[in-house]
């Protein structure tokens, strides 16, 4: 399994034919408590930049893109009740949606964890 | 300085000694404990008396007529009186103090407006009675239209928009209006990181697809990132100037220039006209379409305090398609109202229809006019220079407490822009704000604008003299060097209010939408 991470501080992790995209670390210690998830519906089709979640903390509320484009297989029904999943455990429970990956070569343009780790030790 | 009670001849303020008594009441003398309204009275209890009906309910009603009596509170009209005043004593407001909300401009309502706006033929009035006995409300409102359209070089204004966003919205409408009448496709419009939030919201209500241009390292909008997205199928540009930042956006001409050369529009967020009033005309700038929000820049209240109000100012090429129904004068300066039925006679069949039933807040475009008439044209000028003026002070006066991300690059507008940089570990710009309440201020804009981290943003206006400048910045740099020093008690701030610190996280996760189960 191979994590990949935008510039807006997306993951994605593919397994298979399965994506799951969440939003990083950093991303929600910038965005501080989340009150609010808006996950996409199954069977949604995303192409790549598009807005796929919405994502509201205290300070803000946040667009979250996909990463490479694909169909919506499930937003993440846990964030529904429990949205701080998205603080407690950004990398893990706290996924916000699963998809397919309509062209793998998408995946080329993300940055692996070491990128991403370079790149927000610049921000 | 003028610190309150400084010569000591009062005495202490607040409780003295450690042993305090609890009171039966749960008052604490001037600090009010209040219940909800619901708790309050008892049921026969009535501020009016009515007459019994004369006959049975009307026939017909049937399943909609009322089976049990509304759990209305009952209460007397002095204890309602007493309620609402007795919450009142525990809010803030800008007759208490400065209220330097960052973006907003919470200046001094003054009074000669009130008085002014309560004249009868103005306040008195109904949108539906003959026109030919609101005459002097006419010619009113086509002054407000004359200064409005003299102050931004504009070519036109249209009153009705109730708010600054919804002005936005009825600028991009004649936006959309102009590029249907040339029978092109335009869907994108490009809004700036630099501009307000509602611009983003009202260009995609309008019905176009937002596009986000960076802001460059100075706080303002990248022209070349912007000049490069431009083409056929951009319908225009929402910019806000001065922006979000506190800045001026020195490109603005060349902005509308090429964005003209592409056959789009540019719209302007004149939210921060106050800090530009009298020195800087937008339509010189190559504007087609600015909101002033009157409850900013004209002083009218806002906030809880009164209705906004927010005119839109077009340029030639969009003023056809402005909303009716709109003030007009005649070849002999007589001022009438023009509706649908005089619109195609009067030039106007291109109008794109109403933003709202009537033509505006009458009691704001009152206030507003006696605001600009009690200044004229040089107090105006004076406006700006004093809000600038007093936003650098703010500036020069913090940035060796507080971070200032763009202070190196020059002077700001209206408003000084602060962030957390440099707070101890765990402490935020939220603590800041609380400790503010606590100073008896209302806090400074938080996290917003979203370009800069912890954002906290300062706008004093015009209306804080020196000495009320001073406090605020004294009670800002205490607080600072608080937060940096790690003082604990800030993380739980405020202390002095009539009720602590509330969970903001827990009320936005499991908000409570009902007194009582």
């Amino acid at each position: 399994m191979t994590r990949y991470f935008t510039k807006d501080h997306e993951w994605i992790s593919v397994e298979g034919d399965v994506a799951t995209v969440g939003i990083t670390d950093y991303a929600q210690n910038a965005l501080g408590d989340i009150t609010f998830v808006e996950v996409p519906e199954a069977g949604k089709a995303l192409s790549k930049g598009d807005t796929a979640a919405v994502v509201d903390s205290v300070k803000a509320a946040s667009d979250v893109y996909a990463p490479v484009g694909g169909e919506v297989l499930e937003g993440n029904p846990a964030l529904e009740e429990a949205p701080e999943l998205v603080n407690t455990a950004p990398d893990g429970e706290g996924w916000l949606w699963r998809q397919s990956v309509a062209d793998a070569a998408e995946l080329g343009d993300l940055m692996d964890e070491a990128a991403y780790a370079a790149y927000i030790a610049e921000l | 300085m003028n610190a309150p009670n400084a010569s000591g001849w009062k005495p202490e303020m607040g409780p003295a000694g450690s042993a305090l008594p609890t009171t039966a009441s749960g008052d604490k003398g001037l600090q009010l404990e209040e219940a909800l309204i619901f708790e309050l009275g008892q049921a026969g209890t009535y501020g009016v008396d009515l007459p019994e009906p004369e006959a049975a309910p009307v026939a017909g009603l049937s399943k909609f007529l009322r089976k049990a009596a509304p759990a209305l509170p009952g209460l007397s009209e002095p204890e309602v009186v007493r309620h609402y005043t007795r919450l009142s004593r525990q809010n803030y407001a800008i007759d208490l103090g400065p209220f330097p909300l960052g973006s907003c401009t919470m200046k001094h309502n003054p009074r000669l407006n009130e008085k002014m706006a309560r004249l009868a033929g103005f306040a008195d009035i109904h949108p539906l009675q003959p026109k030919q006995s609101v005459a002097g409300a006419f010619e009113a409102i086509a002054e407000l239209s004359d200064w409005l359209i003299t102050l931004t070089g504009m070519a036109a204004v249209a009153l009705s928009p109730k708010a600054g966003a919804h002005g936005e919205l009825c600028g991009l409408l004649c936006i959309r209006a102009a590029i249907e009448a040339k029978g092109e496709d335009r869907p994108v419009v490009l809004v700036p990181e630099s501009a307000h939030g509602t611009n983003p919201a009202t260009a995609a209500f309008a019905g176009f697809r937002v596009e986000s241009i960076p802001a460059n390292a100075d706080g303002r909008v990248d022209f070349d990132a912007l000049v490069s997205r431009l083409g056929p199928d951009v319908a225009g540009v929402m910019i806000t100037n001065p922006n979000t930042c506190g800045l001026f956006e020195r490109d603005m001409k060349r902005i509308s220039d090429a964005v003209h050369a592409v056959g789009g529009y540019v719209y302007c967020d004149g939210a921060n006209f106050n800090a530009i009033v009298g020195k800087v005309r937008p339509g010189d700038l190559g504007v087609d379409a600015m909101h002033i929000n009157l409850h900013k820049t004209f002083s009218t209240p806002h906030g809880g305090g009164g209705p906004g109000s927010g005119p839109v100012v077009l340029s030639a090429a969009l003023a056809p398609f402005a909303p009716l129904p709109f003030v007009q004068r005649d070849d002999a300066g007589v001022a009438h109202l023009i509706e649908e039925e005089d619109a195609a006679a009067q030039g106007h069949a291109q109008s794109f229809g109403r933003m709202a039933a009537f033509h505006g807040q009458m009691g704001m475009f009152t206030r507003a006019l006696a605001y600009i008439l009690s200044h004229g044209n040089d107090g105006l000028r004076q406006v700006a220079e004093d809000a600038v003026l007093n936003a650098n002070y703010i500036l020069r006066s913090l940035e060796d407490v507080l971070d200032a991300p763009f202070a190196a690059a020059g002077p700001c507008m209206h408003e000084a822009l602060f962030s957390d940089n440099g707070l101890a570990e765990g402490f935020t710009t939220l603590d800041v704000a609380k400790g503010l309440i606590d100073e008896g201020f209302h806090p400074m804009t938080v996290y917003f604008p979203l370009v800069v981290h912890g954002a906290m943003l300062v706008e004093p206006t015009e209306t804080e003299s020196k000495a009320g400048t001073d406090r605020l910045i004294a009670s800002m740099r205490a607080l600072a060097e608080r937060a940096k020093a790690g003082d604990v008690t800030l993380k739980s701030a405020p202390h002095y209010t009539p009720r602590r610190r509330v969970d903001e996280t827990l009320a936005a996760r499991k908000p409570k939408l009902v007194w009582k189960d």
